[in-house]
């Protein structure tokens, strides 16, 4: 199996699944939500820099910059804001079996996807090799993802640009504070239009 | 003139509509004037139209008024068939009923529900009337339930007292049971024929499969159980001289109570096709029911209960006779019962009349001297009944006899004891009402009662002069106190307004001579049996045996009627012997009070226990579908339990399973 | 299979196991986000895994796309967390359950 391994690549991938191991460990065990945001971010650090190993240095800077550095933070903002305190939440578990479920399902699951690794081998791909976008050394990453992504992928692109928008949409109606409930105002008679309807709202709420 | 055979129907139910519009006010008498001119003219529309039937050839008419039920397939029509024994039945119910509605006007006076009691009649004479008119079995069995319905209304006309209505239900529900019988009778005769004329229907009957005409057969027959009162459903007759005595002798002795023996003879064709078993099995209930009926009314004391047992028994005749095959003889001995029965009962209520309403026999006697005209039905109506020459019932019984004779001597004898009988227990009530010694008189100036007590430690006797009360000597005597009424102190009885004694003489007459349809050996005296000929050509059978034997049973009859009335004088005339009442006979062989133990005891058991079926299992089943479909819904609801942690769990061990599945199936 | 791939496809399993199943035991929502973040990013490493076993760009390219996704989620995730823990201060995930049947 392990035909020509880089000694490089070997040690990088050894250490920085480390990283991402811990990292891991870290967010779901940590008594305080603050040390599972900096577990988080080691591991983000770690599938960054084996994206690099892997050759995807566009998405492993994306990854640094989007990941780790906008998500993450967004996370670290609403954990300070709505105050931190240590919950003794992983000691006890008020739901009966629910502990016991969660290790069903993930040692099933790694135990099942090593099985597919393992038997599978070298047909656990099934797809064929790509004729048009191979990854080919000579052009850069960046180019070759755009590309893919400007020509195969176009459509899907712009859809999530519009889910973008809507989730950004989203974020602000969620996070309003509630109107107080004032009734409208009696809607002006044809004959005489108010120039400007006066309003008592603190808020400044717009009809 | 057969045309007009609608009317005859049609003048009842007019005088029944119109006095349930106008009874209340057109009050008493004119309500009881109005109905009995509508069956008077019901009864002379029939002697027209019988006028007309003579005169026709072939002596059968039909006449569909309008098609009652179009049912694609299944078609009924509203007709009426006239043929000679359709005729005969008319012209005899519409006469009686005639006669005793002009009874009811005398007998029914002070009533408070005067004009309801003739709206009752009125009805009833119509229901009777499609009945025997009927050209197919559905009208004949609008006719059927008809008359049901109204002899439950009339049973139980004075239904203040709880006694009555009971008995009105009775009679009701026992008639029920034989009404199931019509009906499949009815089912089993479309689902053959495919249709419910008699036109259609009896000249093919010769041609069924023996099977199904023997259930055909059987399953009228159950009907005319019900309704004529044979074994085992006779109970409801007895009771239900509850009713005004007009009702206990327009229905439950010339008529009603008749309509069994009718539709056995018309659906003669049916029952001469069925096995043989079947006929003798009529035959044998009529005589057994003759000779029960017969003993049980040896040992009553109620005036009304004899003449009711009387006419249980008679209807065995009537019912032997059709078991022979001898349909004609049973119309003969319908139509002279239906004479000096309905007679016997107007005279009895002629009788209670005079008495102020008391029945009981043992308060009565020496009534000849107050009542002779009532006398005089009664005896002669009596004679008629006891088989005595020459009145009408002699003729009657005898060719039942004569018939019984060439079938099977034991039916013969069987049949000999219960004309015996009937013979003792009518000259027995006749004897203890109209002659002997005056019981009443005695209750009315009782003899004070002297009692000596002894004095107290030797002290002076004292005596003590009581008059002992009416009800108390009337108990002495065996009355049961709620049924006693007392007289009034000078108390004579009196003979009944010429409303109530007309009909009497007139009904006494034609049973002196009603015998004289048919005159036994004449060979032109034939009259009956010829005339019904063209009905039971086919299905009768025929006298076979010599004159001589004729002549020997005419003597054997005679003498048994003598017999029997001399034994009833030494008894109770000349008071030599001792009467012979067991209390098995007063009690009728206790089957009335069996069935009554055993609907109340077990049967209530029995259909509480379906009942209770019915709520546990039945509706225990549709509850527990809806119940169980509840608990159902109630253990899935805990799945949504709200933690989505739950949820997520839940989705995680389902995708687990499936990938271990797909990876089990590369696997392996 | 070549070189280290076994390996790289192993490691995703193991931070995709272990983020689910954080996200099972955890109750704290945010926790929860990050455990999500967690098994996204397993498979963002698996399919990138997979490019470069086929040779093909695609897969990166729909790391992308994962990428604004779960961006996106997280944003809305955050606004939901914000605007429930304004009505209930220190609201865990089992407390939010009045959808029940």
């Amino acid at each position: 199996m392990n035909s020509s391994v880089d000694p490089v690549e070997a040690i990088t991938f050894f250490l920085c699944a480390l990283v991402v191991m811990g990292g891991a460990f870290g967010v779901v065990t940590s008594r305080n939500p603050v040390h599972s945001a900096l577990g988080l971010v080691a591991t983000l650090f770690g599938i960054a820099v084996l994206f690099l190993a892997q050759g995807a240095q566009l998405l492993a800077a994306v990854q640094v910059i989007v990941y780790t550095g906008a998500i993450v933070v967004l996370i670290l903002f609403v954990l300070m804001l709505l105050g931190v305190d240590t919950e003794d939440d992983v000691d006890e578990e008020p739901l009966v079996g629910q502990t016991a479920a969660a290790i069903f399902v993930a040692l099933g699951l790694l135990g099942l996807l090593v099985t597919t690794v393992f038997v599978g081998g070298s047909e656990i791909v099934t797809g064929t090799k790509s004729t048009t976008a191979a990854i080919s050394p000579d052009e850069s990453n960046i180019a070759q993802v755009g590309r893919v992504l400007f020509t195969d992928y176009v459509f899907a692109f712009e859809i999530t640009a519009l889910l973008l928008t809507i989730a950004v949409v989203g974020a602000v109606v969620l996070a309003r504070r509630p109107r107080s409930y004032e009734p409208m105002p009696e809607p002006a008679s044809m004959a005489a239009p108010e120039p400007f309807p006066s309003q008592d709202d603190a808020e400044g709420s717009v009809h | 003139m057969v045309e007009l055979v609608w009317l005859i129907p049609a003048l009842p139910l007019t005088g029944f509509v119109l006095l349930v519009c106008f009874g209340k006010r057109l009050g008493e008498p004119a309500a009881g004037w109005l109905a009995t001119g509508m069956v008077t003219a019901s009864f002379l529309t029939a002697l027209v139209v019988f006028g007309g039937l003579v005169a026709k050839d072939e002596r059968a008419f039909s006449q569909t008024l309008f098609t009652w039920i179009p049912a694609g397939s299944f078609e009924v029509g509203m007709g009426f068939y006239l043929d000679p024994l359709s005729m005969t039945m008319v012209l005899f119910i519409t006469g009686i009923a005639a006669l005793i509605h002009l009874y009811s006007v005398g007998y029914m006076h002070g009533d408070p529900r005067f004009s309801k009691f003739f709206l009752y009649l009125n009805l009833f004479v119509f229901s009777m009337l499609m009945l025997v008119l009927g050209d197919n079995l559905l009208v004949t069995f609008l006719g059927w339930e008809g008359v049901g319905a109204c002899s439950y209304f009339l049973i139980s006309f004075w239904f203040e007292k709880p006694a009555n209505a009971s008995a009105g239900k009775k009679a009701f529900v026992t008639n029920r049971i034989g009404d199931w019988g019509f009906m499949m009778g009815m089912f089993l005769v479309f689902f053959t024929f495919g249709t419910l004329r008699y036109a259609d229907v009896l000249p093919a009957a010769g041609g069924l499969a023996e099977t199904t005409a023997t259930l055909i057969a059987l399953m009228f027959f159950i009907g005319a159980i019900g309704k004529s009162a044979q074994i085992p459903l006779f109970v409801w007759l007895p009771d239900a001289m509850a009713g005004p005595t007009p009702v206990s002798a327009l229905i439950h002795a010339a008529t009603m109570v008749t309509a069994g023996v009718y539709l056995m003879c018309r659906m003669s064709p049916v029952l001469e096709a069925s096995a043989d078993w079947v006929p003798q099995m009529i035959a044998w209930i009529g005589v057994l029911t003759a000779l029960l009926a017969a003993s049980i009314a040896v040992a009553q004391n109620d005036i009304k209960k004899v003449l009711a047992y009387s006419t249980v028994s008679q209807l065995g005749f009537m019912f032997l006779a059709v078991g022979l095959g001898a349909y004609w003889v049973a119309i003969f001995h319908m139509i002279t019962h239906a004479f000096f029965k309905a007679c016997l009962f107007l005279g009895a209520g002629s009788v209670i009349h005079g008495m102020d309403h008391n029945q009981d026999m043992r308060v009565m006697g020496a009534l000849r001297k107050f009542m002779p005209i009532t006398a005089f039905a009664f005896l002669v109506s009596w004679l008629a009944i006891a088989g005595v020459p020459p009145f009408s019932g002699f003729f009657s019984k005898d060719e039942i006899l004569t018939f019984a004779y060439q079938e099977s001597p034991a039916m013969y004898a069987a049949a000999m004891v219960a004309a015996l009988l009937t013979a003792y227990y009518m000259s027995r009530q006749v004897f203890l009402v109209f002659w002997g010694k005056p019981e009443w008189e005695e209750l009315t100036n009782p003899e004070p009662v002297t009692v000596v007590t002894p004095g107290e430690d030797g002290g002076e006797a004292t005596e003590t002069t009581t008059v002992p009360s009416q009800t108390e000597l009337a108990v002495a005597l065996g009355v049961p106190a709620d049924e006693f009424h007392e007289l009034p102190a000078e108390f004579h009885p009196h003979e009944s307004p010429w409303t109530m004694t007309v009909p009497l003489v007139v009904l006494g007459v034609l049973a002196m001579v009603g015998g004289f349809l048919n005159i036994p050996l004449v060979d032109d005296g034939h009259f009956l049996e010829h005339w019904l000929e063209p009905v039971f050509e086919e299905t009768s059978t025929h006298l076979t045996v010599s004159d001589a034997t004729i002549i020997a049973l005419l003597i054997v009859s005679t003498v048994v009627a003598a017999i029997g009335i001399a034994a009833a004088a030494v008894v109770y005339l000349q008071h030599r012997v001792k009467p012979v009442e067991p209390e098995i006979l007063a009690k009728g062989w206790y089957i009335d009070s069996s069935i009554s133990a055993f609907v109340g005891g077990p049967g209530t058991a029995a259909f509480e226990g379906v009942a209770a079926f019915d709520r546990v299992v039945v509706d225990g089943a549709v509850n527990g579908v809806g119940a169980g479909t509840r608990s159902l819904g109630q253990s899935v609801r805990q799945v949504q339990s709200g933690y989505v942690r739950r949820y997520a769990s839940l989705i995680g061990i389902g995708s687990v399973l499936v990938m271990g599945f797909m990876v089990f199936r590369a696997v392996v | 299979m070549e070189g280290l791939n076994a390996g790289y496809l192993m490691l995703s399993a193991l931070l995709f196991c272990m983020g689910a199943y954080g996200l099972l035991v955890r109750r704290n929502p945010l926790v929860m986000l990050m455990c999500v973040e967690l098994m996204l990013n397993a498979v963002n490493l698996s399919f990138v895994t997979f490019g470069s076993m086929l040779d093909d760009v695609a897969g990166q390219a729909i790391v992308f796309f994962v990428l604004v996704v779960a961006a996106a989620e997280v944003v809305v995730g955050l606004g939901i967390v914000v605007a429930v823990s304004r009505r209930r201060p220190g609201a865990t995930a089992d407390d939010i359950r009045t959808l029940r049947g």
